[in-house]
């Protein structure tokens, strides 16, 4: 078993990393830096830290007004209370004028845990992904989340939404991983079925890939961490090469990842199912993180068993 | 600098452009627009390091419209300074202009800030001012705020930040003109306590005739001496200049007829023509 992290932990290390190479890159949090794990940045970089209080509207507006002024606001917060509470400030004031701040969603998703459904953000790519000039991504290991943080802090541009997760993953990605914005990632190939997955739930397929194996089905894996712009190509090769389209995302199957691929499927008119595996129309609830994954069948064992009940 | 008589007449001038942009048979913001307008006349021609000729400067003093529906006041504004043509001021809100319903930074140069959504402007503000302290440029960033805009949670979210980080440099100017798109903004009672609430958050405030030209530069260079965060509390009239229009909420958001247009026009004029007058004597 190789060694397992949470993003959220990589992500704080990472924004470290990149305070020191980018002069302008700032990092505001209201009152969960251990959580959101900005208390790195702050400790180094006390300056370019805002605490803001308990003020999440406050302060994504106030991110706005620092990037109008070149810096690079990072804005913390566990990912429901960022993309929920303070929509209408990141709507109009960031996502409009197209500036460049970077949203940390932290703790996102049902792994979240024994919160409940006021801190699980089920919702949140599908919010971030209606909105124009957005840039939507989901790091599914230590890897890709260290490279996404600093391309954040760097080469791209605009408004870009990071969802950061506390369960601990292993890495699916080799030290040789390069981010490229929009690309999906293939981790395995597999004539009968492909796994689409996001974050936490790309080390899941993997094992769901394997467990189909011995199944006697050959699944690919791929990791379709940018979910927006989502790489339309690597969904028509799904559907191309494939019996069977599988979405795997621990979020609503609605208008997150396996939205957008249901909205290129059926641009295209492929005429292959689509299987879309996340949390049904519901909210969260208390419990632990594997109790809720269990629950939702978003595990190596659930997944195999939802593939091979949709293969019929 | 101009002269308080100086800016009376770019007050007036202000007005004007505002009614002239707005046109007839068209729903338009009047009330608020031409309450700010002496307001406006100050921040920019008496208070405001800038220079229209380089609205991206990065040293320049920011304005912040938070009350978003009253941009046509900043439109006119920016047109007069030379920031962009006068003549555009005519296209507003029509399909491909640049002068958008409510402020588009990205599209106008000279906008700041994306308002509209009520509540967000001096949040904004507060971030512009972090930024200066964090590149080390002495700029002061302004923001105007409607009376009825303060009912909005953030609008304290924000007034406890801009203390709470030190900006002494942000001033907030509350155009009290009294009404919302409805009703009064406040009663009698409710009214009392809005300077008290920016003072229980450790505001200087200082309240004034936001008619009185002379009045409202001796605030505005009051806050700049101040060294902590000013809120300038300032009475207005909604739709001031246009007598068949002040005080009256239906004019928040409405259109007016040809011949009511007309009227405001001849009744501006009559007001320019008169601080002529007084200035040539």
């Amino acid at each position: 078993m190789s060694e397992c992290y949470q993003t959220r932990y990589i992500y704080g290390e990472a924004l470290l990393e990149a305070g020191g190479r980018y002069a302008n890159v700032v990092a505001l949090d209201a009152d969960l830096y251990t959580s959101t794990r900005t208390v790195l940045f702050r400790d180094a970089f006390p300056d370019r830290f805002v605490d803001m209080g308990i003020a999440e509207m406050d302060m994504m507006s106030t991110a706005a007004g620092l990037a109008s002024c070149d810096m690079v606001p990072f804005v913390n917060s566990f990912a429901m209370f960022l993309t929920a509470h303070c929509y209408d400030q990141l709507r109009i004031q960031i996502c409009y004028p197209r500036l460049h701040v970077v949203l940390a969603g932290s703790s996102a998703g049902l792994t979240q845990g024994p919160d409940g459904a006021s801190h699980q953000s089920l919702e949140d790519i599908a919010l971030m992904r209606a909105l124009p000039n957005m840039t939507v991504l989901v790091p599914a290991d230590a890897i890709e989340t260290r490279a996404m943080t600093l391309a954040a802090a760097g080469e791209l541009d605009g408004p870009i939404y990071l969802r950061l997760g506390r369960y601990p993953v292993p890495n699916v990605h080799g030290a040789d991983y390069r981010f490229a914005l929009g690309k999906a990632i293939r981790l395995r190939e597999g004539g009968d079925v492909t796994l689409l997955a996001c974050g936490h739930m790309v080390s899941a397929a993997m094992g769901a890939a394997q467990a189909l194996e011995g199944e006697g089905i050959a699944a690919s894996v791929v990791n379709m961490s940018t979910i927006k712009p989502l790489d339309a190509e690597a969904v028509h090769r799904a559907t191309r090469e494939s019996r069977l389209v599988v979405t795997v995302e621990e979020h609503s199957i609605i208008g997150g990842l396996g939205g957008a691929v249901a909205e290129v499927m059926a641009d295209a008119g492929a005429g292959v199912p689509l299987l879309r595996l996340g949390t049904p129309d519901v909210f969260g609830e208390s419990a632990t993180a594997d109790e809720l994954l269990n629950k939702h069948g978003l595990t190596p064992t659930g997944i195999c068993r939802s593939v091979l009940q949709a293969l019929g | 600098m101009p002269s308080i008589h100086e800016l009376e007449r770019l007050a007036v001038q202000m007005r004007m452009c505002i009614v002239d942009m707005m046109g007839s048979d068209k729903a338009h913001h009047f009330g608020g627009s031409l309450s700010a307008a002496d307001l406006m006349t100050a921040i920019y021609f008496h208070a405001m390091r800038y220079d229209p000729r380089d609205p991206a400067w990065p040293e320049r003093d920011r304005f912040v419209m938070s009350k978003g529906h009253c941009v046509p006041a900043q439109y006119a504004a920016l047109a007069m300074l030379g920031v962009f043509p006068t003549a555009e001021l005519a296209t507003l809100k029509q399909l491909g202009s640049r002068l958008q319903g409510h402020p588009a930074a990205h599209i106008l140069p000279g906008i700041e800030a994306c308002t509209g959504s009520l509540g967000q402007g001096l949040s904004f503000a507060n971030g512009m001012a972090l930024a200066g302290r964090m590149r080390r440029l002495d700029y002061r960033v302004y923001c105007l705020l409607g009376d009825g805009e303060t009912h909005e949670g953030q609008v304290w979210e924000a007034a406890r930040t801009t203390v709470r980080q030190r900006l002494a440099n942000v001033t907030a100017i509350v155009d009290r003109n009294g009404l919302k798109a409805m009703d009064p903004s406040y009663d009698a009672d409710d009214l009392c306590r809005l300077g008290g609430r920016w003072e229980a958050l450790g505001w200087a405030v200082r309240e004034v005739d936001g008619h009185d030209m002379a009045a409202i530069c001796g605030a505005l260079d009051w806050a700049r001496a101040e060294d902590k965060p000013c809120a300038i509390l300032a009475a207005t009239v909604k739709g001031k200049g246009v007598s068949f229009l002040e005080g009256q909420a239906q004019y928040h958001n409405a259109a007016l007829t040809r011949e009511q247009i007309a009227a405001a026009r001849a009744e501006l004029e009559g007001r320019r023509e008169q601080i002529t007058e007084v200035g040539a004597r």
